[in-house]
């Protein structure tokens, strides 16, 4: 048996994953930044750099979700009732979120309100993932195949604040998609908010990287253990780097750095989670191959995975490719 | 009995998400393809007519799909949150059936979607025309796949089960074209072509009694009155073949749907109204044709037919609710029929535009697609009760382990938000179909692939209502 499947899935889930993260990260993110710009032009403007794109980015989190109930149906069927209440308060503001690209635009003076169910939307969706990723780092209960926690246990510090660290990582995404798609003074104001943010940023991944490994013991001593260190230095080393360049780019003003750069740390970010929860798709006890649904499942779904990804993403990239450049005001409703 | 209530409420959370979510594919499935359809005959004949109606119903279209889009991921999370032991139990099958519906019709719909919202001077005639084939294609394929799964649901087909008791696929042929899938999908997708005929219809006719001469109001109308007059009686056909293969495959759904309680009967009449008496296992106020339910059912006249109580109670569907929601639907066919053959002879003596008695009773039927589509599912799932997976699972056995408390505290919260948000959005599109075609803005030039333009508008479908 030469392949192995679950393995192969589990890239495929974790791809799917951080392509959302990425993208609709950064729709998110103009959300949250929302309510620092007013002016109802400004906000025209930024809805429109997203406008065309938003449900493409959207779709890799239901490809997630529905990769994980073919190629892992137990981890489907445990997480998602684990967390229950903060993924169905992530869909609801997803909703939310979700129509105000429409209804805004047809509303007659009722906008403001489509305004507040963008920003509000956008800000409860992003902080409930933060939640939903902090528990499932937390690990799960489990009795038998069934969740065996309560209500609320998905509700710690430790959630909370990755909550609150996801708002600011994504407002961050935002902000570098902005700098990329507007200019003059919108632009300037994006750059003013750039700095604090990123302060912000820098110091929530450093607590989680010593939060996590410090409440957990087993993943505590994945990173501080002898060789292992040493093999990953160079995920800290890397993320100190960027973090370097990034505050420079800001301070030349280097319009397209950021946003790349801010990419670059949501990579490496995700790796260093990836290297504490390894092997587990259910942490702290279930692996991968614990998980996975038979041969015939997996097999089934990669064949068209393998076909249909690169069509999926050569034309996605080629959409982007048509609203590329910078979405301006001189537009004006006809 | 915590657990059975959390059972209920997280079926009632299930039936109220996906109704509401059904009532948009309903109308998009339809719209898109209408939208190709109006595209191609604009570029063939040039005629701007059919660019004006393009650009009316596309606003709506957009603000429809929104709602699609936002509804239909709650969907894909509802199996996960409400129904766990049935995601674990049917995941291997049911998952990569979902899996390929979001590959090639979910990618497919939000990647060429923003092109043809938004792609108006920005890429050439022939383009936008492609990004509107694929839309459109992409509702089709993401109800191919939905519909195997949920047809896999009903008489699940080409599976094995494992020593845990979860099931597995044997067959993926079988699976996806298992025994009901053939006629369940050319059934819905005939229910949202008729749904959006009369829509369009309902748009026409209230356009027509106002201006009768607007051309594109008496394109509209013409165009939903051919569907009606064709697609309407092959919803019959298609209608009563579905039924007959049900019959095979899910006899005691049959059974409750016709409010057939005695084991066995020959010569069976077929009620036409009545109230299915579930404890007296009797249909009370019975109103029946004789020999008709055999001939419907069998196609003949002494044909037999089990009744419910071949089956013990316990794995009785809900014989009150199935026979009305049926009789419902069929009678909204008919009446769809009845439109069409009407329009025929309007039309044959060129009064078409002119009958306003006609016109009315076409605003009047605008929302019959609807409420025939809710009431086609209901009798289709609710039929398929007690079991989630027919014969296989029961619906009691394929709930999460989440208390009853937090299930209703999910659906107090879907409801309060799915009402006004959806209802303002319907809103919205009721005030975009009362808006004339005279004041649409005049038409964006179109670009050429390569050439860098900026958006002449803004980027939504709609433009701001203060124009
Ligand atoms: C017969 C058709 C049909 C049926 C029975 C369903 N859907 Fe649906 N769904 C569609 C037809 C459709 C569509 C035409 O493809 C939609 C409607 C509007 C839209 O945006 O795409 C859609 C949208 C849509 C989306 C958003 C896709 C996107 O982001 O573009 C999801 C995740 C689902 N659906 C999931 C479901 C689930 C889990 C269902 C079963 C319970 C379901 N749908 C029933
Ligand atoms: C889109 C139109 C649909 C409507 C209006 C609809 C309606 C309903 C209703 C009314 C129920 C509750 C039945 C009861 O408990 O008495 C239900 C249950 C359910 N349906 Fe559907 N359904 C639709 C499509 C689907 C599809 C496409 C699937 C699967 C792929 C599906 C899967 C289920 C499941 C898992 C349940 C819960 C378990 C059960 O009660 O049997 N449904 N649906
Ligand atoms: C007189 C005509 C009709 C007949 C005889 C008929 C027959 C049926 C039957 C027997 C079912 C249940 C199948 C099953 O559960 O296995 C069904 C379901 C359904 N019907 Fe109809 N129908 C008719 C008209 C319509 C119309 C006009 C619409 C909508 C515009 C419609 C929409 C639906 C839908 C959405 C379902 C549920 C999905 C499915 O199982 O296919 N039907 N129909």
């Amino acid at each position: 048996m030469g392949i192995d499947l679950p393995l192969i899935w589990a890239g495929i889930i974790a791809v799917g994953v951080i392509m959302y993260v990425i993208l609709d990260g950064f729709d998110l993110g103009i959300g949250i930044l929302f309510p620092f710009f007013r002016d109802k032009e400004e906000r025209d403007i930024m809805m429109n750099t997203v406008a065309p794109v938003w449900d493409g980015n959207e779709t890799w989190m239901i490809l997630g979700g529905a990769g994980l109930l073919g190629a892992f149906p137990l981890a489907y069927s445990v997480l998602l009732s684990a967390l229950y209440l903060p993924l169905i308060l992530m869909l609801v503001a997803l909703i939310f979120r979700g129509v105000a690209f429409e209804f805004r635009f047809k509303a007659e003076g009722e906008h403001r309100l489509w305004d507040v169910a963008f920003a509000g939307g956008s800000l409860l969706a992003t902080f409930m993932q933060g939640v939903a990723l902090g528990a499932f780092i937390n690990g799960i209960q489990m009795d038998g195949r069934d969740y065996a926690g309560g209500t609320f246990e998905w509700l710690t510090p430790f959630s909370i604040f990755v909550g609150v660290a996801l708002v600011f990582g994504y407002a961050l995404l935002g902000a570098g998609w902005l700098l990329l798609k507007t200019e003059g003074a919108l632009q300037e104001k994006v750059w003013e908010l750039y700095r604090p943010l990123l302060f912000l940023v820098f110091l929530a991944v450093v607590a989680i990287s010593l939060w996590t490994p410090l409440a957990d013991p087993r993943i505590g001593a994945r990173w501080f253990s002898w060789p292992n260190t040493v093999y990953l230095l160079p995920v800290p080393a890397l993320v100190a780097l960027l973090a370097y360049h990034l505050y420079r780019a800001v301070e030349r003003r280097q319009e397209r750095r950021p946003f790349i750069l801010t990419l670059g740390l949501f990579l490496l970010s995700y790796l260093g989670l990836a290297i504490s929860l390894w092997p587990n798709i259910i942490p702290p006890n279930v692996t991968i191959w614990d998980a996975a649904s038979p041969e015939a499942s997996q097999g089934f779904m990669l064949i068209g995975t393998l076909f249909l990804l690169p069509i999926i993403i050569g034309y996605t990239a080629y959409s982007y490719w048509i609203f590329r450049g910078k979405v301006r005001a001189d537009s004006h409703y006809h | 009995m915590d657990t059975s209530l959390a059972v209920d409420l997280a079926r009632i959370q299930f039936a109220f998400t996906v109704s509401f979510h059904i009532l948009f594919p309903a109308l998009t499935i339809g719209l898109a393809s209408y939208l190709a359809v109006l595209e191609l005959l604009w570029l063939r004949t040039g005629k701007t007519a059919y660019h004006d109606l393009y650009r009316y119903w596309i606003k709506i279209f957009a603000v429809t799909f929104g709602m699609g889009v936002v509804s239909g991921v709650v969907m894909s999370y509802q199996f996960g949150t409400n129904w766990s032991r049935f995601s674990d139990i049917g995941g291997n099958v049911l998952g990569p059936l979902i899996a390929y519906e979001v590959l090639t019709a979910f990618f497919l719909e939000a990647g060429f979607l923003g092109i043809m919202l938004f792609g108006w001077g920005r890429v050439g005639k022939g383009l936008h025309f492609f990004a509107t084939c694929m839309v459109a294609l992409g509702t089709l394929i993401s109800a191919f796949w939905i519909l195997s799964a949920n047809s896999f649901m009903q008489t699940p087909a080409g599976y094995g089960i494992d020593a845990d008791g979860r099931l597995f696929a044997e067959s993926w042929m079988e699976v996806i074209f298992n025994p009901s899938f053939p006629y369940r999908f050319i059934h819905m997708t005939l229910a949202a072509f008729l749904t959006t005929a009369f829509v369009v219809g309902a748009v026409g006719a209230w356009h027509l009694l106002r201006r009768r001469g607007d051309e594109r109001a008496r394109i509209m109308f013409s165009m939903a009155m051919w569907m009606a007059a064709i697609v309407a009686p092959l919803q019959v056909i298609a209608g009563d073949q579905h039924g007959l293969n049900t019959l095979e495959h899910q006899p005691a759904k049959i059974a409750a749907i016709e409010g057939i309680f005695p084991a066995s009967q020959k010569g069976v009449c077929w009620s036409l109204v009545g109230w299915p008496n579930m404890e007296e296992a009797r249909v009370d106020y019975d109103v029946c044709i004789p020999h008709l339910g055999s001939l419907i059912l069998t196609h003949e006249w002494n044909g037999e037919v089990k009744g419910l109580e071949s089956w013990p109670r316990e794995d009785w569907p809900n014989s009150t609710v199935v026979f009305w929601t049926f009789r419902v639907m069929v009678a909204i066919g008919m009446a769809m029929v009845l439109m069409g053959m009407i329009s025929l002879v309007l039309r044959i003596n060129r009064r078409l535009y002119d009958a306003h008695w006609f016109h009315r009773l076409a605003v009047w039927m605008g929302p019959s697609g609807f409420i025939a589509v809710l009431c086609g599912w209901i009798t289709t799932e609710m039929g398929r009760q007690p079991w989630v997976v027919y014969g296989l699972l029961r619906t009691a056995d394929a709930a999460s382990p989440n208390t009853a408390a937090e299930v209703g505290t999910t659906l107090a919260i879907f409801v309060a938000v799915y009402i006004p948000v959806f209802g303002t959005g319907t809103y919205y599109v009721l005030r975009l179909m009362r808006k004339g075609m005279e004041n649409l803005p005049p038409a964006a030039p179109i670009g050429g692939p390569g050439r860098r333009r900026h958006a002449k508008r803004p980027l939504s479908a709609a433009p701001d209502a203060a124009e």
